[in-house]
């Protein structure tokens, strides 16, 4: 998410759209010059040579363990089988690849499907949510509509509101459309959820486009459909794909509306799959654990994938 | 905002030029307004409705389905003020703003500061970068996938930490989720896990903003470690500590699927929050009324919170520019 007025924006975005990256041009840069570190070598350098940095770096990597140990715990568990797990306790390496976790839980879950709904889910409002960001930030960054202020505001607000404060009439009115237990009921919720946070973005990014180029362009007889797609569109598409990437992944991850809105086994999503098989008699130890592990794979996959573009995209939000 | 108003006023100017001023006529951002109209008709069917409508809902006692609707006026917010549940959910944000906003930020800046100032320059850029993709891990699990993982960690009977325990000649392991005196940590705890990554992974790229000539002269100045680390970077690192501040306080006081997963709000409410209470007269208990009263105070408690935070923030970014001046 983003300050509304950090001083960064002005300095940062004045040429492109690429704004949301400030911080990661200096990612690799040249944080630690070696000016300063050699001087600072001369102040302490007993701390820096002494045992003290390996204590730091014991502390660092111990911290590292504890985050890991849950996830290193989950695949080492996923394929023991029970006998094993309750034998040996969950520290133990597996006696033998135990697979029949995985398959039980692939099998009573339907993972294809569920696979398939959260991918449609979460693709159809990355792309869709992106474009009404950019179709509303065009408005209001460079139309400058009258009373742009207030939307903006209107719209970080949106993005602050519990889910509740909106799931029963939106459960009723789906019921209504006839899109009770649809996929396109949620789509259409979440691409217009996250379109609040692209537009609130997007616009400050927008609203420092420069002008001169919009002026070239109309001079040259563009009309402005055009200049949104001839101009503005190339210019700010880095911050679009980043746009694109965070939505997918939060609506990956989102669980209270699909929760709600999706009841049954053809149109849940992968994370609400297997919070519902919790309690059930088959989540045996392995089986949970191979389930969890088989639920995350997807968005490790998606995050390794997009990992620079990612990176650049948190320091975005903060810095913007 | 700068508003670039283009003095031109003679000539027709493609409205795209910009806002000029031009009192008569159509003004320039009117042919815009199409843009908008998806957008804004998607903001006004999934959110304007639906909120107004759940407002409207509160005044009512309605089991949900064909049940009729009866007009009790404020009936549902008078009772919220003498339900023990509903306070006891509050209380419990405040638990969750512990987990989630407190600890971590502390805890993230602690860390970004060790990777970044000492370990990033004793042992090279790469030890602190692969240490930061770990800290991060926990953020990228769907919250669903995070909660059931650590429901099964802290399970009872089957759970890993007790499973460990017995092993060890622990006879009686405590019941980590189910008992209603470690319920409440625990959730923490897990909260704390799953956030802390984020916090870390902005100040860091905070601290890259930050000049090293800054330090430099505090340093020819004699300033040591810490005393840099409160003059210099606390305040340049200020606008993203406000972000992370906001973003997980929102988080925290919204905070519903971990939970869900994790305790269901038991044992005995001990770890209910307002989202889940809500969420519970609405589909459980069929008092919808009831459960859109609860959405709406916390929604005003969210707003409050947040504007709150967001008139600090201009506040003392105005008193530093005055001071500046």
């Amino acid at each position: 998410m983003t300050a509304p007025t950090t001083p960064t924006t002005q300095t940062t975005a004045p040429t492109t759209g690429a704004a949301p990256a400030p911080g990661a041009a200096g990612a690799r840069g040249p944080a630690g010059a070696p000016a300063p570190r050699r001087r600072r070598a001369g102040v302490d350098a007993r701390h820096r040579r002494g045992v003290t940095r390996w204590f730091v770096l014991a502390g660092a990597v111990l911290v590292a363990v504890l985050m890991l140990v849950p996830i290193a715990i989950m695949v080492l568990n996923a394929f023991k089988s029970p006998q094993d797990y309750s034998q040996h306790g969950p520290l133990s390496w597996p006696r033998e690849l135990y697979t029949a976790g995985v398959q039980a839980f692939w099998e009573r879950v339907q993972f294809p499907q569920k696979l398939w709904n959260s991918v449609v889910i979460s693709g159809v409002v990355a792309v869709a949510g992106t474009l009404l960001s950019l179709l509303n930030a065009y408005a209001i960054g460079i139309g400058r509509i009258r009373g742009r202020l207030w939307l903006t505001t209107l719209f970080l607000l949106a993005t602050m509101l519990p889910q509740e404060a909106l799931i029963y009439p939106l459960f009723t009115m789906a019921q209504e459309a006839g899109l009770s237990n649809s996929r396109w009921s949620v789509i259409i919720i979440f691409t217009v959820i996250q379109s609040a946070f692209g537009t609130y973005l997007l616009a400050s990014v927008l609203h420092t486009f420069p002008p001169a180029l919009l002026e070239a362009a109309a001079l040259d007889g563009a009309s402005r459909w055009q200049i949104l797609w001839r101009i503005v569109f190339p210019v700010v598409r880095p911050t679009l794909s980043v746009l694109m990437i965070f939505f997918f992944i939060w609506t990956w991850n989102e669980f209270f509306i699909p929760l709600v809105m999706l009841t049954t086994n053809d149109t849940q999503t992968v994370p609400v799959a297997l919070a519902s098989l919790q309690g059930d008699r088959l989540m045996d130890a392995p089986t949970t654990n191979a389930g969890a592990l088989v639920s995350l794979v997807p968005a490790l996959v998606f995050f390794l994938l997009f990992q620079r573009t990612l990176t650049r995209g948190v320091t975005a939000g903060s810095v913007k | 905002m700068s508003a670039p108003t283009l003095d031109a006023p003679a000539g027709r100017r493609p409205p795209a030029a910009g806002p000029a001023r031009r009192p008569w006529r159509r003004p320039p951002w009117l042919p815009y307004l199409p843009y908008l109209v998806p957008g804004l008709v998607g903001f006004v069917v999934v959110v304007g409705y639906p909120f107004a409508t759940n407002v409207v809902l509160s005044f009512q006692s309605w089991k949900g389905g064909l049940a009729p609707h009866r007009w009790v006026g404020l009936d549902n917010y008078a009772a919220l003020l003498r339900d023990s549940q509903f306070w006891t959910s509050f209380q419990n944000s405040l638990a969750m703003v512990l987990a989630m906003v407190v600890v971590p930020t502390l805890l993230g800046l602690l860390l970004a500061a060790v990777l970044f100032d000492y370990l990033g320059k004793t042992f090279g850029a790469r030890t602190s970068a692969v240490l930061r993709a770990t800290y991060y891990l926990p953020q990228i699990l769907p919250v669903a996938v995070a909660g059931v993982l650590w429901n099964w960690i802290l399970n009872a009977q089957t759970g890993a930490v007790n499973e460990l325990l017995r092993s060890w000649g622990v006879t009686e392991p405590p019941n980590w989720l189910g008992s209603p005196s470690t319920a409440l940590p625990s959730v923490m705890l897990v909260l704390v896990w799953v956030q802390i990554g984020y916090p870390v992974v902005v100040f860091m790229s905070a601290l890259q903003r930050v000049d090293p000539e800054l330090y430099e002269a505090a340093e020819l100045d004699g300033a040591g470690w810490g005393r840099r680390f409160r003059a210099i970077t606390l305040p340049q690192i200020k606008p993203e500590t406000f972000v992370v501040v906001l973003t997980c306080t929102v988080a925290a006081l919204k905070v519903f699927g971990p939970i869900y997963v994790l305790t269901r709000g038991g044992p005995e409410s001990s770890t209910l929050v307002p989202s889940y209470y809500s969420y519970l007269n609405f589909f459980d208990k069929s008092k919808v009324g009831y459960g859109a009263a609860v959405s709406n105070v916390l929604t005003l408690v969210i707003v409050v919170v947040a504007v709150t935070l967001l008139v600090a923030q201009a506040r003392s970014e105005r008193r530093e520019e005055a001071g500046r001046a």
